[in-house]
C-alpha cells in the first residue's frame, strides 16, 4: 500500500529528527544536529533491508518517490517565502560566494579527473529521473 | 465575490499553494524551453522566479515571509515550511543505491568531502569579509554555498534570520545556475567525459539540479552518475552543516 511508503518516510524523518535533537543535546549545540542527514541514512538502510526481504512493493516505493519528486517544487515554495527584500542589500556576498565556490571546485575537478581512471558500471537512470521530478 | 474567494483561499491554503507552485513550475519550464532552449534548467528558473516573487511579496507587504505574507497565499508557508521541506529531502535518499555508491569508492568520498569543504570555506569567508561576523550567519551562508538545500536546512537548525537564509539560498541558487550554464563549456578542461569523472563532479559541485542540468547539456549519459553523488552530497552537507562545520566556525570565531 502507498501509505506504507509514506509512513516509512515519516517514521525515518521523525526518528532522524529525534536522534538529531538528542545529538544536539549531547554536543551542547542548541539545535537539531544533522536530523535530516540521519533520517536519510535511516531511509537508505530501510530500503536495503526491505529489498533484502523482498518486501519493497511498487505502491510502497510510490509513496516515497512521490515526495522525492516533489522536492524541487517544495524548494520553489520555500524560495517564495524567504525574506528576499531583506537580503537584496547583501548582493556582493551572494555573487562572491557563488562564483568563488564554483571556480575553485572546477579547479579541484580538473585535478581529481587526472587521478587514474578505473571504470564504473552504469547506475539506473530512473533515480535521477525521479529526483529531478522532470516532465520529460 | 472577492470576499468568498479570499476566505476559500485562506481555508484551503495548502491546495492554493500546490496550484500556485504548479503554475510557477509550468511557466519556468516553458521559459527554459523557449527562452534558453533548455540551457538553463527549468528548476533553476523556477527557484529564481520564487525568489523574485518573494522579493515582490516582501516589498508589497513589508513583511518578512515573502509571498506568504499575502493572506491568500499563506499556504505557501506550509508547502515551503520546515515540515514538508525536510520530508521531501529525506525522501530523495530513497534513490540512492548504497552498493553503486560504494563502488565510487575513495574518489567519491574525496570529491564529496572537497565539495563540502571548498564552497563552505569560500562562502563563509566571503560572508565574514563582507560584514557578517556572527557564527550562525557565517555558517548558514557558507552552507548555502554548498547547495541551496544545505543552506536553509543548516540555517533552520541554527535559527538563522530569514534575511541570512535568503542570502544563503540565493548563493546556492546562483551556484546551481553557474554550474548548469558553465558545465558544458568547462567540461573538456575538467576531463568530464566519463562516468567516473561525472561521479566525482556530482560530489564536488553538489547541487542536484545544477549537476543534472549541467551534465544533461554536456552528455545526457553522464547525468545519473552525477546525480548519484550529488544526492549523497546534500545529505552529507545537511549532516555536517549544523554540526561539525558549525562547531568549527564557532571555535574559529570564538563565540
Amino acid at each position: 500500500m502507498t501509505i506504507f511508503g509514506v509512513a516509512l518516510l515519516a517514521a525515518c524523518t521523525l526518528l532522524g529528527a529525534w536522534l538529531g535533537d538528542l545529538l544536539g543535546v549531547a554536543l551542547h549545540v542548541k539545535s537539531n544536529v544533522g536530523g535530516v542527514g540521519i533520517a536519510m541514512i535511516l531511509l537508505i538502510l530501510a530500503r536495503v533491508w526491505l529489498q533484502g526481504r523482498g518486501a519493497l512493493s511498487h505502491p510502497m516505493k510510490l509513496g516515497v518517490e512521490f515526495w522525492a519528486s516533489l522536492y524541487i517544487p517544495i524548494v520553489v515554495a520555500m524560495a517564495s517565502t524567504q525574506n528576499v527584500a531583506g537580503a537584496v542589500k547583501g548582493g556582493p556576498v551572494v555573487v562572491t560566494a557563488a562564483v568563488g565556490s564554483v571556480v575553485l571546485c572546477w579547479g579541484a575537478m580538473a585535478l581529481i579527473s587526472r587521478l587514474g581512471r578505473p571504470r564504473i558500471e552504469a547506475p539506473d537512470a530512473e533515480a535521477a529521473h525521479v529526483l529531478a521530478g522532470d516532465p520529460d | 465575490m472577492m470576499k468568498e474567494l479570499q476566505s476559500l483561499a485562506a481555508a484551503q491554503g495548502l491546495v492554493v499553494a500546490f496550484a500556485v507552485i504548479g503554475g510557477v513550475m509550468a511557466l519556468s519550464y516553458l521559459l527554459s524551453k523557449r527562452l534558453t532552449f533548455g540551457r538553463i534548467h527549468g528548476s533553476a528558473i523556477a527557484i529564481l522566479l520564487g525568489l523574485v516573487l518573494a522579493w515582490i511579496g516582501g516589498v508589497v507587504t513589508g513583511g518578512s515571509k515573502g509571498l506568504a505574507d499575502i493572506p491568500m497565499l499563506a499556504g505557501l508557508g506550509v508547502l515551503g515550511g520546515a515540515m514538508l521541506r525536510d520530508f521531501a529531502i529525506v525522501a530523495t535518499a530513497f534513490e540512492v543505491d548504497p552498493d553503486k555508491a560504494r563502488r565510487a569508492g575513495v574518489l567519491g568520498v574525496i570529491s564529496i568531502g572537497l565539495g563540502t569543504l571548498i564552497p563552505f570555506v569560500v562562502g563563509g569567508a566571503t560572508a565574514w569579509a563582507l560584514g557578517y561576523r556572527d557564527t550562525v550567519s557565517v555558517t548558514t551562508i557558507g552552507a548555502g554555498a554548498i547547495t541551496y538545500i544545505v543552506g536553509p536546512v543548516t540555517g533552520a537548525a541554527l535559527g538563522a534570520s530569514s534575511a541570512v537564509m535568503a542570502l544563503s539560498i540565493a548563493t546556492g541558487v546562483l551556484k546551481a545556475i553557474l554550474v548548469m550554464v558553465g558545465t558544458p563549456f568547462a567540461a573538456r578542461a575538467m576531463g568530464l567525459d566519463n562516468p567516473r569523472s561525472a561521479m566525482a563532479y556530482g560530489g564536488l559541485m553538489g547541487t542536484v539540479s545544477g549537476v543534472t542540468g549541467g551534465l544533461a547539456a554536456t552528455d545526457p549519459a553522464l547525468v545519473p552518475y552525477g546525480a548519484l553523488t550529488a544526492t549523497f552530497h546534500t545529505g552529507v552537507g545537511c549532516l555536517l552543516g549544523p554540526s561539525v562545520l558549525y562547531l568549527a566556525v564557532k571555535a574559529l570565531l570564538g563565540s
